[in-house]
């Protein structure tokens, strides 16, 4: 992590800017609910993916793991929840205990994929991944016969929203004058869990298992010739980062109420490598500004340019969901191309990619 | 039995499909160690404008096989600009740089490429006009189709000319010096960039071939097709051994036969197996969802499945050599 500025000299400085930036965090969404309730929700997905990059930094920022089926374990944790807490098979568990199962299915899951493909090389274990993610999907899509799991593309409904002791994350509340509807309730539940992600995050970087990953990234023989075993490293890795994804995937399913394979395809895993990728890889805040920047413009464009295109064409040109994803491609090309540590790239990072490698050499076709 | 033969039939069919486009990604791979992600788009580009020509030109009474003509002969040189240009600006300027980076040029690539495809041609699925008439012969019970014969042989053609135009020409020669080693090609007084480039060309030419006889076969094209087409004929190099172009041909009628004879015998727990294609772009259609074409029945897991069991099992593929471990 680069510092902003030299907390040691003026420590009462750190706890100013944690002061401030708690205060935005605190008022945010009641700023955001004169705009319009909307774009609450709008920051709940934002912090969503806030989560989900932060766990496949974990894989992909950490270990150097390119995983492009992230989005699978998104949907364990998802699915775990919807089916423990849905009219579904009439399961009604209390969130504080689906959510850790929902971790632990989607750990496991992790580890399912990380064993079989420790041996393979970065753009090989890419499209493992990948297809990874794309059996679970397409099995999430098919398990409604012949026996009803998932209810298949048609989803399941009406799963419960998160309440603790009488107090539902659902409903709307009048607290002390200020109006508390759903999603602000669920922002702060958010917001709490990317603080406790962000935390095990930045403990987990200057870690022995941190140092452990990065040793792997640089350079796999010599972290294995160090001592560092590399395969429960490796597979360490896989289970954090799901286990993350498995709970951002059942806050996911109670904050929507609603989940079908619709929402786990291939685009949501590249959408998040793009936030982790635009951010820099590696950097917690450089994953977090991805993820944020990612969320919010494609939102704002879609608030502006479709006005917009009415205002000037008379009708609607270019869908925003295109532009949307137009500004997701160009972002991992460009950045690629420009700035390949991302924009705040993480310092270790920085250095690794600016070395050039020599010319690769082929071994003929 | 008459199952059997008939997915015999319909998995070479749709495999020495695989196999053409398996060669886009085999040969850019042997050549620059790159996963072109993006060649799937360039199939479905290839589809997608051949379509909208054949569609444009059904009407106007010409005989059947010279629209599909004219509709492949615009696809291809379409297609050879979209490679040649994603070449000359993604990937070139990323030569040398870590593995990682043009893996994630060539997803943001494909992204893009997509994108502009539903631009173009919206959501809508494009349907292959009427107008081949096509007569089905029997063979032990078996039905083949003069589509699927025409594709076979197509199919068997372009690989029987790409095998003589790599292994029997100077260019070929030069692919294969450059493929071996960059450097040393360079200094016999090879002009890599030129090979390279050119490599890109010819992949996305051949991709731009079994686009439209993919879009023909099946009846149906949309911006969504490239993506799953796309990793199918990736497992199939894989399978055969990425970079070896013989394996990439084998790889492709492999998956194709496992993936026909899988959906032919899981068919019966999932009726929508064997037509499963074109069910799932329906529902695509009306959900108004993305990367659903043929992505959402057992069949198409079994591609992944290979491709899983290849890697772990024996890496290098059928036909590949053993590759070094580490990048």
């Amino acid at each position: 992590m680069r510092p902003l500025f030299d907390a040691r000299a003026r420590p009462w400085l750190l706890w100013v800017g944690f002061a401030l930036v708690g205060l935005a965090l605190t008022l945010l969404p009641f700023a955001l609910a004169q705009v319009g309730t909307t774009w609450v929700r709008i920051a709940n997905y934002a912090m969503l993916y806030v989560l989900l990059a932060l766990g496949l930094n974990i894989v992909v920022g950490f270990a150097g793991l390119l995983d492009l089926g992230y989005i699978a374990f998104y949907a364990v944790g998802a699915y775990t929840y919807a089916l423990l807490a849905s009219p579904h098979f009439n399961l009604h568990l209390p969130f504080w205990v689906i959510l850790p199962i929902g971790a632990a299915i989607a750990a496991l899951f992790g580890v399912l994929l990380g064993a079989p493909t420790l041996k393979l090389r970065g753009d090989y274990l890419a499209i493992v991944t990948l297809g990874f993610g794309e059996i679970i999907r397409i099995f999430l899509n098919n398990l409604s016969r012949p026996v009803n799991i998932t209810n298949g593309p048609i989803g399941i409904a009406r799963i419960d929203p998160f309440s603790l002791d009488g107090f539902s994350f659902g409903t709307y509340d009048t607290v002390l004058g200020l109006e508390f509807s759903a999603p602000i309730k669920y922002y702060y539940l958010l917001v709490l869990v990317a603080l406790a992600i962000i935390v095990v995050n930045l403990r987990l970087q200057n870690s022995r298992i941190g140092r452990a990953w990065e040793a792997i990234r640089e350079d796999e023989i010599a972290a294995r010739s160090m001592g560092i075993n590399t395969r429960n490293m490796k597979l360490l890795a896989f289970a954090m980062g799901a286990s993350f994804g498995g709970v951002a995937g059942g806050m996911f399913s109670a904050i929507q109420g609603f989940i079908s394979p619709e929402s786990f395809v291939l685009v949501e895993s590249i959408m998040v490598v793009s936030m982790v990728v635009l951010g820099g890889m590696g950097n917690i805040w450089g994953v977090i500004l991805g993820a944020l920047l990612l969320s919010f413009v494609p939102e704002i464009l879609r608030w502006t340019v479709e006005p917009a295109q009415h205002a000037l064409f008379g009708r609607m040109l270019v869908e925003p969901e295109v532009i949307r994803m137009l500004l997701f491609g160009l972002a991992l090309v460009l950045v690629m191309l420009f700035r390949p540590a991302g924009l705040l790239p993480s310092s270790v990072r920085k250095r690794e990619l600016a070395e050039r490698s020599e010319t690769p050499v082929g071994h003929g076709l | 039995m008459d199952t059997f033969l008939q997915q015999v039939i319909n998995g070479l069919t749709a495999g020495s499909v695989y196999a053409v486009v398996a060669l886009g990604y085999t040969m850019v791979y042997g050549i620059i160690q790159l996963i072109n992600f993006a060649h799937g788009e360039v199939v479905m580009i290839g589809a997608m404008v051949a379509f909208t020509i054949i569609n444009a030109l059904a009407p106007a009474g010409l005989p059947p096989l010279a629209v599909v003509l004219i509709g492949a002969g615009c696809a291809v040189p379409v297609c050879m600009l979209v490679g040649y240009s994603m070449e000359r600006l993604a990937y070139r300027p990323l030569r040398g740089a870590p593995r990682l980076a043009p893996l994630i040029t060539a997803i943001g690539v494909s992204i893009i490429l997509q994108h502009l495809a539903l631009m173009i041609w919206s959501r809508n699925i494009m349907a292959f006009p009427q107008i081949i008439e096509s007569r089905t012969y029997f063979i032990a019970g078996a039905a083949i189709t003069t589509v699927q014969i025409a594709i076979l042989a197509i199919c068997l053609g372009l690989m029987g000319a790409l095998a003589i135009l790599v292994y029997r020409t100077p260019l070929g020669t030069a692919m294969r010096a450059t493929a071996q080693d960059p450097q040393v090609a360079g200094l016999m007084g090879i002009d890599v960039n030129r090979v390279i480039a050119a490599t890109f060309v010819i992949g996305a030419a051949l991709g731009a071939v079994a686009g439209v006889l993919f879009g023909t076969y099946y009846g149906i094209a949309q911006y969504t097709m490239g993506s799953v087409l796309g990793l199918k004929a990736f497992s199939a190099a894989v399978l055969g051994g990425i970079g070896n172009i013989p394996g990439a041909m084998l790889g492709g009628v492999l998956l194709g036969l496992v993936e026909a004879l899988g959906a032919g015998y899981i068919g019966d727990f999932t009726d929508l197996c064997q037509y499963g294609f074109l069910a799932g772009a329906i529902s695509a259609c009306e959900g108004g969802g993305h990367f659903i074409l043929a992505g959402s029945n057992y069949q198409d897991v079994f591609a992944f499945i290979v491709l899983i069991l290849v890697l772990v099992l024996r890496p290098q593929g059928l036909l590949g050599e053993r590759v070094g471990a580490r990048a």
